[in-house]
């Protein structure tokens, strides 16, 4: 009786495959390079971001090359992993299985990273991360790349601007216990702010994707901090910002570069003057590639790009760079990155390859400034910090490591 | 004789799919499946609560939870260990591995069970739709627990848990959880699940002590449940609480109602076909969910007995005889 | 002291919010027997309805009073009618079947409104327009409340006395308590029960959706699944407060919404969903019936 309904289900299942057909990309001759972000979801800005700057190098490439690195076509798949971090695993897991993408190109939150790198650092591939901060992300493995600052520089760079800019002695901190980024971030801050003689009066906690803060600020308010550190994600950050104003907070408000969107001031309006925060860029920053790099972004998508979409414009040019040093010097190895090619010796060795192309990374002039990768693959470069006055993101100072 | 032939045939049958699947599919397409299987454990399971017993539990994922986190700690704690020194003494990794899942799955099911019993004592008391809604609250507030403690990753997700699990174990357990629905679907305890669902105070002026039955399907549901959140953790090596909400409950439900409340075969089915949709419907999975809800309704507006009622698949001898019984 | 004094400003804000919601599921299980899961749903709906309307209205532009009625008004209707539709539809073919089975209904219609609004919307949190320009009233003791929240206790309380003027001084009220004790004795009596089901759900689905509306206010992100957790919580409440007993959600709503605010303040901002629960298991364990129930005999 149990080999009945075995072979029922294997007869369901055998059909139920037949129709997924058999699964992976066709064998043409094309690289394939795969792009995953939080279109939808709570922190849907980032996501387009990512997927836009990565579309504008394409753009590019298709303008002066034809599309073309080392006479293969290159294609981008992008993916919604719907700002949820099992979704990050399971869309990478099809990137690099059905897709059989060349390289990742992904994540901005530090926590979808983490859920996404092993899948990659197994397979070998590469993974390119535009903006996660979190220390842990390039840990998992040699094929984790980053093309921005960790967070421990970062967590410092607050601290050194409240203690030593805006002299102040009593911060409260108010994370998002659901992410890796401002669970770390705090720990940095805190360690930095300590340090340099200021002392952490509360620490409060809230999820992404919760709505009321006030019972959280509240208690703060009771404490009468000297400004309060909010190191979490853009929709919160302007929701609680309204709220610490509606119960009558006036302390400034200091983050990281969770806030980085142009969402932000939209949700968090007048309450959000006099708060500041750490960055990657500073749009007024009179840098000639920069400004160039904002109006050609202006021009194709009618906004001003954040600085995920200038670092996700970074990632994507470092590897085309790479692939196209590879496709230069060593042709034979480089061929082995044709999808008809997905699977073998050849492909693998390939991989390797470009892995070491992509670590050797060194002063290459992003529009966020120059990148040279560490030997943990991490970009050591300066932070912005950029303060709200008027409704509107005003660079203030840099800070470098 | 017949049973341990029986046994020996289908041990046989698993483990040489096991060497030949992962060959011939490609990893998304055996992720689909060990999914298919341990949705077919799940559905399974839900099905001796809801289905034999008629008592109405939207709790289940929270005995997964249970079982995946429980599993998943002791294999990070203490698993992993014994796999290295059995590794050492020349012990194959696979045998090793296949030991330490095993202990751990039975692990997490008997963590799921006693939460069972925790959950299933008090509520039982209740009816209808508020032991729905109990249920659904212990479900919320397991998952609220694991949120908070930071030992087990909290809301940010428990990374890095072993990878043991192949098509064998996953195969394994769904014949175990089949055939002991089954045997216990023929047996007099089976009678008496069917009574309390049938007509719960005639039951009991009858003497079925409904109490410890319906306590009796809990555990073994949520023991079940707990293999399977055991085989998902050891799978994905990623847990996170974000994937065991009521919503996870619901999904199940829907198995088993799509199925047919009570009937074993049709709650296979059923997670065979509403895992495999998803996948079929990637292009257009922006409308999954629509057609889920909309399948629900129209289900129980047109037929609520699903598509097996309470039938079974093959035992025409097995029918006529309940059948008989029924009359 | 003033901490303590200001988390019960926000407790009770939320807490009438809660009874808002808690009236209508009261109102339904009184009469059905059936908890309707897709109460939370019409929550939802009712802020969306709000949105687009403010939007259509142009009442963000130039906030003022009278516009933002009209916002209220649009969208509680609208979610009227969203309410006769589901019932007619889903719940009355479903009426004489097992609880069971109108249950699982009752999911499916939640999850459908959930999938469609983020189908029609788009999963993106959406951001509701300040239609009333938001101002803080300090009350002494280092405690402020915002005039978003003083609407939303106001409305909250004119709407809880409308619907107690309905239920005790109108015909149709004691309809729809006579449908609530013996839907068949009633029917004898020639109360047509289909429209006064109807009826019940249309009054219920308006206060849900003003409730969707007051939430929006104060809070203005809103998105398709924003329906869910208070939806279950407004249940909780409802049960608390002896479901099926108007005056005894309103009660639960307070209880619920001060309880949950305490807890986040003083215990932990992440046990913040789970006890609503904790207080439900309690209360069915301890007093079935809820604080202003009566037991109620099975019969055989």
């Amino acid at each position: 009786m149990t080999s009945r309904l075995l072979s029922r289900l294997a007869a369901l299942a055998a059909l139920g495959f037949a129709l997924a057909g058999c699964g992976g990309s066709g064998s043409k001759n094309e690289i394939v390079i795969g792009e995953y972000g939080s279109l939808t979801g709570n922190d849907a800005t980032f996501g387009q971001s990512t997927k836009n700057g990565v579309e504008l190098a394409y753009q590019e490439l298709v303008a002066n090359k034809q599309g073309k690195i080392g006479g293969l076509p290159v294609r981008i798949v992008s993916e919604d992993d719907q700002g949820k971090a099992e979704e990050a695993a399971t869309v990478v897991q099809k990137l690099l299985n059905q897709d059989r993408v060349v390289t990742v190109i992904g994540e901005v939150a530090s926590s979808r990273s983490l859920a996404a790198a092993p899948a990659c650092q197994a397979a070998q591939v590469p993974m390119i991360s535009p903006s996660s901060t979190n220390p842990k992300v390039t840990l998992v493995g040699d094929y984790i790349f980053r093309m921005c600052f960790i967070d421990p520089f970062q967590g410092t760079v607050m601290a050194k601007f409240a203690a030593q800019n805006l002299k102040l002695k009593k911060v409260a901190i108010l994370k998002d216990v659901k992410s890796d980024y401002s669970v770390g971030l705090t720990q940095f801050f805190t360690e930095s702010f300590t340090a340099l003689g200021g002392s952490v009066i509360t620490e409060q906690a809230f999820s992404a994707g919760d709505q009321d803060f006030r019972a959280q600020l509240t208690a703060i308010k009771a404490k009468h901090p000297d400004a309060i550190y909010i190191p979490g994600y853009y929709t919160e950050v302007g929701l609680i910002a309204r709220q610490a104003r509606e119960l009558g907070l006036t302390c400034p408000l200091l983050g990281g570069d969770g806030w980085e969107s142009d969402q932000l001031i939209q949700i968090g309006g007048d309450a959000l003057n006099g708060a500041y925060y750490s960055n990657h860029f500073a749009v007024d920053n009179p840098d000639p590639r920069l400004q160039e790099f904002l109006g050609r972004y202006k021009a194709k998508y009618g906004n001003e790009p954040d600085a995920i979409g200038g670092l996700a414009y970074d990632a994507a040019n470092v590897l085309f760079q790479a692939l196209q040093k590879l496709s230069e010097t060593d042709p034979e190895t480089f061929a082995g990155f044709s999808s008809a090619k997905a699977g073998t010796d050849a492909r693998k060795a390939a991989e390797k390859k470009l892995r070491d192309l992509i670590a050797t990374t060194t002063g290459y002039p992003g529009v966020t400034g120059t990148i040279t990768l560490d030997e943990n693959r991490n970009a050591a470069k300066p932070a912005m910090v950029i303060a709200i006055k008027g409704g509107k993101k005003v660079y203030d100072s840099t800070i470098n490591p | 004789m017949k049973h341990v032939l029986g046994i020996v045939v289908s041990l046989g049958v698993l483990v040489a799919l096991d060497i030949v699947l992962p060959r011939l599919l490609n990893p998304y397409l055996f992720q689909v499946l060990v999914l298919c299987g341990i949705n077919v454990i799940l559905a399974v399971s839900l099905n001796l609560v809801n289905g034999f017993t008629g008592q109405f539990s939207i709790g289940h994922a929270g005995f997964m939870a249970i079982g995946a986190y429980g599993s998943a700690m002791f294999s990070l704690e203490i698993g992993q260990r014994w796999v290295t020194t059995l590794g050492a003494l020349g012990v194959p990794p696979v045998i090793a591995q296949g030991a330490a899942l095993l202990v751990a799955l039975l692990a997490g099911g008997a963590l799921a069970a006693v939460a069972g019993y925790l959950v299933g004592l008090p509520s039982l008391r209740l009816r209808g739709d508020y032991l729905a809604i109990v249920t659904l609250g212990f479900g919320e507030i397991i998952r609220v627990v694991i949120l908070n403690v930071d030992a087990i990753g909290a809301a940010r997700g428990l990374p890095g848990i072993p990878g043991w699990v192949n098509f064998f174990w996953v195969g394994f357990w769904v014949l175990i959880v089949i055939v002991v629905s089954r045997r216990l679907a023929a047996s007099t305890h089976g009678r008496a699940l069917f009574a309390i669902r049938d007509d719960e105070v005639a039951a009991e002026a009858l003497g079925v002590d409904t109490t410890s039955y319906k306590v009796l399907a809990f555990v073994m549901g949520a023991f079940f449940a707990g293999v399977a959140g055991g085989l998902f953790a050891h799978y994905l090596s990623y847990l996170n609480p974000n994937s065991f909400t009521f919503l996870k409950s619901i999904e199940v439900i829907a198995m088993v109602v799509l199925g047919g409340m009570g009937s074993i075969s049709g709650a296979v089915m059923a997670a065979v076909l509403l895992t495999l949709a998803p996948e079929l419907l990637r292009p257009v999975k922006d409308y999954r969910m629509v057609i889920y809800s909309l399948m629900l309704i129209v289900l129980m507006i047109t037929r609520p007995g699903g598509l097996m009622g309470s039938r079974e698949i093959g035992w025409p001898r097995f029918l006529r005889r309940a059948k008989a019984e029924h009359a | 002291m003033s901490e303590f004094l200001q988390q019960l400003v926000n407790g009770v804000t939320w807490g009438s919010v809660y009874a808002l919601i808690a009236l209508g599921y009261t109102m339904v299980y009184g009469i059905l027997r059936l908890i309707n899961f897709a109460h939370g749903d019409v929550y939802m709906l009712g802020a969306f309805f709000a949105y687009f309307a403010s939007r259509a209205l142009g009442a963000a532009t130039d906030p003022n009073p009278g516009k933002a009625l009209l916002v209220l008004v649009i969208s509680m209707l609208a979610a009227g009618a969203v309410g006769i539709v589901i019932e007619r539809f889903a719940y009355k073919p479903v009426r004489k079947s097992s609880r069971l089975s109108a249950l699982i209904t009752a999911i499916g219609v939640s999850l459908l409104l959930e999938n469609g609004g983020i189908l029609v919307f788009g999963s993106d949190p959406k951001f509701f327009p300040q239609i009333i320009t938001a101002r803080n009233i300090p009350l002494g003791l280092g405690v402020t409340i915002s005039n978003q929240q003083i609407i939303i206790l106001v409305v909250s309380l004119a709407l809880m006395f409308a619907l107690r003027f309905i239920v005790l001084q109108t015909r149709v009220g004691k309809a729809m308590r006579a449908v609530s004790y013996n839907p068949t004795a009633a029917a004898l009596m020639g109360i047509s029960v289909d429209r006064i089901v109807t009826f019940t759900f249309m009054l219920g689905s308006m206060l849900a959706a003003a409730a969707g509306v007051l939430v929006a206010l104060q809070n203005p992100k809103i998105e398709p699944l924003m329906g869910i957790m208070p939806g279950l919580k407004a249940f909780v409440a409802a049960v608390l407060g002896g479901i099926g007993n108007i005056p005894g959600a309103v009660l639960g709503g307070l209880v619920m919404g001060i309880a949950e605010v305490m807890v986040v303040g003083y215990v932990s901002p992440t046990y913040r969903d789970a006890i609503a629960f904790v207080l439900l298991i309690v209360i069915l364990l301890v007093r079935p019936a809820g604080i202003l129930g009566k037991a109620t005999a099975e019969k055989v």
